[in-house]
């Protein structure tokens, strides 16, 4: 399939000032494509808590994002600390957020999981002290 | 209803946005937890908050609440108000805890039950 929109977008860590940025940027970029406002939420979301993890966890990472007429595809790297035990990060609830980060409203254990339900597939790989790997694919319906 | 009907029948103080009070209010979420708030939360909520740091922002940016209402006579830092300027959202202030002014909304949105 022919890529219709291909855009990577850089995120430092401990940057919770610009916290969003580039969620918000996604969604425009998708929106001006025309994309079902559903599809554009799930994507949306999945772009915000992918950037908070980055910001709150690790270096740097950035978010690369493919649109093609069948799918959105955001692949999520960075450099940081890892993950030791992926099965735990999944959980609803665990986190391993400082307490600054919780009192801002983030760290609720919930960012993986959201991405997770927002996505039709989800991939995650990580290293420990090397970084973390997600990949987000979600289908876009035929019209 | 509107933005500015609410904040006329609960008398809410409008910090910014006062060019976005036409916005139709169709329901309301109340949470402190970006990561919650961003998962339920539906478009048109006003967003019921003690958080009045910036990153409410971009949350009520994602999910194109009508506005978001800080509790507790919380003002907006300065960066929130800068920000929300900036993308056009209405920031309102209540004096109310979350549970008073989210039992008022409720009433006022969907009747006494």
């Amino acid at each position: 399939m022919s890529l219709i929109c291909e855009e990577s977008y850089p995120v430092r860590g401990g940057d919770f000032k610009d916290a969003g940025k580039v969620a918000v940027q996604i969604k425009a970029t998708l929106k001006k494509l025309g994309l079902d406002p559903e599809i554009l939420r799930r994507a949306a979301i999945a772009a915000y808590e992918s950037e908070v993890n980055i910001i709150s966890y690790a270096r740097l990472g950035k978010i690369h994002l493919q649109v093609d007429p069948e799918k959105i595809l955001m692949d999520v790297e960075d450099e940081g600390p890892g993950i030791e035990d992926i099965e735990m990060a999944m959980r609803p609830g665990y986190s391993t957020a400082s307490d600054l980060i919780r009192e801002l409203g983030f760290g609720a254990g919930m960012g993986l999981v959201n991405i997770k339900h927002c996505a039709d597939e989800f991939e995650i790989t990580s290293r420990v002290d090397q970084g973390t790997k997600l990949r987000i694919l979600i289908h876009v319906p035929d019209g | 209803m509107n933005l500015a009907s609410v904040v006329e029948k609960l008398k809410l103080r409008v910090a910014c946005g006062q060019g976005g009070l036409e916005r139709p209010v169709r329901g309301g979420y109340a949470g402190d937890l970006l990561s919650d708030v961003l998962a339920n939360s539906s478009e048109g909520d006003l967003w019921i908050t003690r958080q009045n740091h910036q990153n409410i922002v971009a949350v009520s940016s994602l999910k194109d609440h009508a506005g978001i209402l800080l509790v507790q006579g919380k003002e907006p830092e300065a960066d929130t108000l800068e920000k929300a300027v900036k993308e056009g959202i209405p920031i309102l202030v209540t004096e109310l805890t979350t549970f008073e002014i989210a039992g008022r909304l409720h009433r006022l949105l969907h009747g006494p039950s």
